[in-house]
């Protein structure tokens, strides 16, 4: 396993409150990776720096064997490097078809041009009938994203996280509003994703996290307070302290 | 398995536009002055070929704004430009066979010099200049400056968008920054030593070089089938990119921006083209329609012209094609009946309602009734009227 993505030191202020603060973390390819801790521990913000929405104000984050620096790269750069993410709030366009969201992640070349004169393939075709198999909306593929429930819609968000076929998924709270079942399922296939690629998932329930059965990082106040397997962190009296016990 | 049905196949609306307007070209023109029995007079042939170009603008309003999300309120600019650049050939041309006519009779043949000067006094004496301009350079040659009418207002359109885009300005300060383009043309176009003979514009355009022999009623024939025929391609052409993926991509771009970056898009990238293409397009319409107005001056470009152009697109129903057209078409139309004086004024006993000076209030109540009632303007019946439907 090698380091896909390295974080160092990394710190990030909104209005004097620090939101992330001397925050270090290490992903390997493959690799997955749960990253839990309290509401506003500043996961969701560790995302946002990964993908470049947040500039951090000090601090390095570098990506890929030639450890090119992410922080001068935009929101769009960023993810052709090969990172995807799956939002909080499921973010699809609820106006489009599902088959349309999915097509739109695909990946492909991503030039005006080359959109404009894009024709589907039977391979583009395939990829889309597979994932929404996958997803379990295969039935669904002519709808309208907004017409789906909000599980249904955390599905599509991850198959349109899986149709780019990035090398890093950063995941977060994909269990949010889904049946025990489905939360099962999800497990599997951020599990199956996991073996070729590198995963983060950010999830509150625990149950959840016990059963991806990877190695663990708890976040407070925006540093790390724990890492190791599930069962080393929940033993922490930190963690206990600041989380659990609460 | 792919099933790669033909492009108008899958978007029927496209063949009913083009088979509509096809109908109607024909019923025009048999009904015409020229070739048919003469009772659509030469210069209501003018307004309907005009209302085509307006529809033509419209269309590229509705893609930039209904479907991409960009409020422009500076696409009239673009459409004003287009017909500055054709108006300057059009004027140069015509004066320049005036002025040989009349040198011919001299008894010492014309030094180039002296046509070319003899042809300024004519153009800019108006504006007490008599020399040419640098921005007419072009102006002798048809070619060169139809190059002009896509030229400029494309390179206006790629290098302000490209400012405002990099920016990530958007919504109302875009809406914003757009007005203060079109103002700043026109408030440069009214200065007499703008070289485009400030507020007297550029006239007598209808008069084509080369046909003076012609008869209005046929040349405005000309121009009308013109109009259809740049309707029509337009259409096709904006349906073609809004109906594949690219269309995905920028109504994507419409409904959240930020998400489309992320999933690897440059977002800038994909308004610019929208913004640029639209404003080509839009200045190939403002090309055609002038030198049926006959005149253009700055007054066509003023910010006024752009919000018109926003409110014909959210009364026909903005993020589609056929919506704008109905919009254009309604308003316009309506608009020339009102401020004819087509309409019959109300006596209300104490006040006479005098609809050349009511309309506009009329138009703006209707754009807040529909903003606020239907959304999807008049277009959104279709869909009622289609759903209903089996
Ligand atoms: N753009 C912003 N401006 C100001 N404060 C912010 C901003 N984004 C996040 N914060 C603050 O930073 C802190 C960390 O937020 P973040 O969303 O990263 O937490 P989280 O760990 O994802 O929490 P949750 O479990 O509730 O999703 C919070 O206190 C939040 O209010
Ligand atoms: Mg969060």
């Amino acid at each position: 396993m090698s380091t896909l993505l390295e974080v160092s030191g990394v710190s990030v202020t909104f209005d004097g409150f620090r939101a992330i603060n001397n925050l270090s973390i290490q992903i390997g390819e493959p690799e997955l990776r749960a990253v839990i801790g309290p509401n506003g521990a500043g996961k969701t913000t560790f995302m946002d720096i990964i993908t470049g929405k947040t500039k951090p104000d000090e601090g390095r984050v570098l990506w890929g064997e030639k450890n090119l620096s992410l922080l001068g790269m935009s929101e769009s750069q960023i993810a052709r490097q090969g990172i995807g993410r799956k939002f909080q709030k499921p973010t699809v366009f609820e106006d489009q078809t599902v088959r349309e969201n999915l097509a739109m992640a695909l990946r492909n070349p991503r030039g005006p041009f080359e959109v404009l004169f894009y024709r589907k393939t039977a391979e583009g075709a395939a990829k889309i009938a597979e994932i929404a198999a996958e997803i379990g909306l295969t039935d669904a593929l002519p709808r309208r994203a907004g017409d789906l429930s909000h599980g249904q819609k955390q599905w599509l968000e991850i198959g349109m996280l899986l149709a780019q076929d990035p090398r890093l998924l950063l995941v977060d709270e994909p269990a949010a509003g889904m049946t025990p079942a489905e939360r099962e399922h999800t497990t599997d296939l951020l599990k199956r994703a996991a073996q070729t690629r590198a995963v983060v998932v950010v999830e509150h329930d625990m149950e959840f996290v016990r059963r991806l059965g990877c190695k663990v990082t708890v976040l407070h106040e925006g540093s790390v307070l724990a890492e190791g397997s599930l069962d080393h962190v929940t033993a922490n009296k930190d963690v206990i302290d600041v989380y659990l016990g609460r | 398995m792919v099933r790669r049905r033909s492009f108008i196949a899958q978007n029927p609306s496209v063949l009913w536009f083009l088979l509509v307007l096809a109908l109607f070209t024909l019923v025009v023109t048999l009904m015409s002055e020229s070739v048919g029995s003469g009772l659509i007079s030469t210069s209501f042939v003018k307004t309907l070929g005009k209302t085509l170009c307006l529809c033509l603008v419209a269309i590229a309003m509705d893609v930039v704004w209904g479907y991409c999300g960009i409020l422009s309120l500076g696409h009239f600019a673009f459409f004003g430009l287009g017909g500055y650049a054709i108006g300057m050939w059009l004027m140069y041309a015509r004066t320049e066979i005036i002025v040989t006519a009349s040198l011919t009779n001299a008894a010492i043949p014309p030094t180039p010099q002296e046509v070319s000067d003899a042809i300024a006094t004519q153009i800019f004496g108006v504006v007490g200049a008599s020399e040419f301009p640098m921005i007419w350079a072009f102006a002798d040659s048809l070619a060169l400056q139809l190059i002009m009418v896509v030229l400029i207002p494309g390179l206006l359109a790629l290098i302000f968008g490209g400012l405002a885009f990099r920016s990530r300005v958007t919504g109302v300060y875009l809406s914003i920054l757009t007005q203060a383009m079109t103002l700043a043309l026109s408030l440069y176009l009214f200065q007499n030593d703008s070289g485009l003979r400030g507020n007297n514009g550029l006239s007598g355009l209808q008069n084509i070089p080369g046909f003076r022999g012609t008869p209005q009623a046929e040349i405005s024939l000309w121009f009308f089938w013109a109009s259809a025929l740049a309707l029509a391609l337009g259409y096709v052409l904006f349906a073609w990119i809004v109906s594949g993926k690219m269309g995905s991509v920028i109504r994507a771009i419409r409904d959240d921006e930020a998400r489309v970056r992320f999933l690897g898009y440059h977002v800038e990238s994909y308004k610019l083209f929208v913004f640029t293409l639209t404003a080509i397009i839009a200045a190939i319409a403002g090309a055609l329609y002038y030198p049926q107005a006959g005149i253009i001056n700055p007054a066509e470009v003023a910010p006024i012209a752009s919000i018109y152009l926003a409110v014909w697109v959210a009364i026909g129903g903005r993020g589609r094609l056929y919506g704008a057209v109905i919009g254009a078409v309604f308003v316009s139309l309506l608009s020339s009946w009102f401020t004819g004086g087509g309409a019959p004024n109300i006596d209300l006993g104490v006040y006479t309602i005098q609809w050349t000076d009511w309309w506009l209030v009329l138009l703006g109540l209707s754009f807040v009734a529909v903003t606020l009632f239907f959304p999807k303007g008049i277009g959104g019946l279709f869909d009622y009227l289609v759903r209903k439907q089996p």
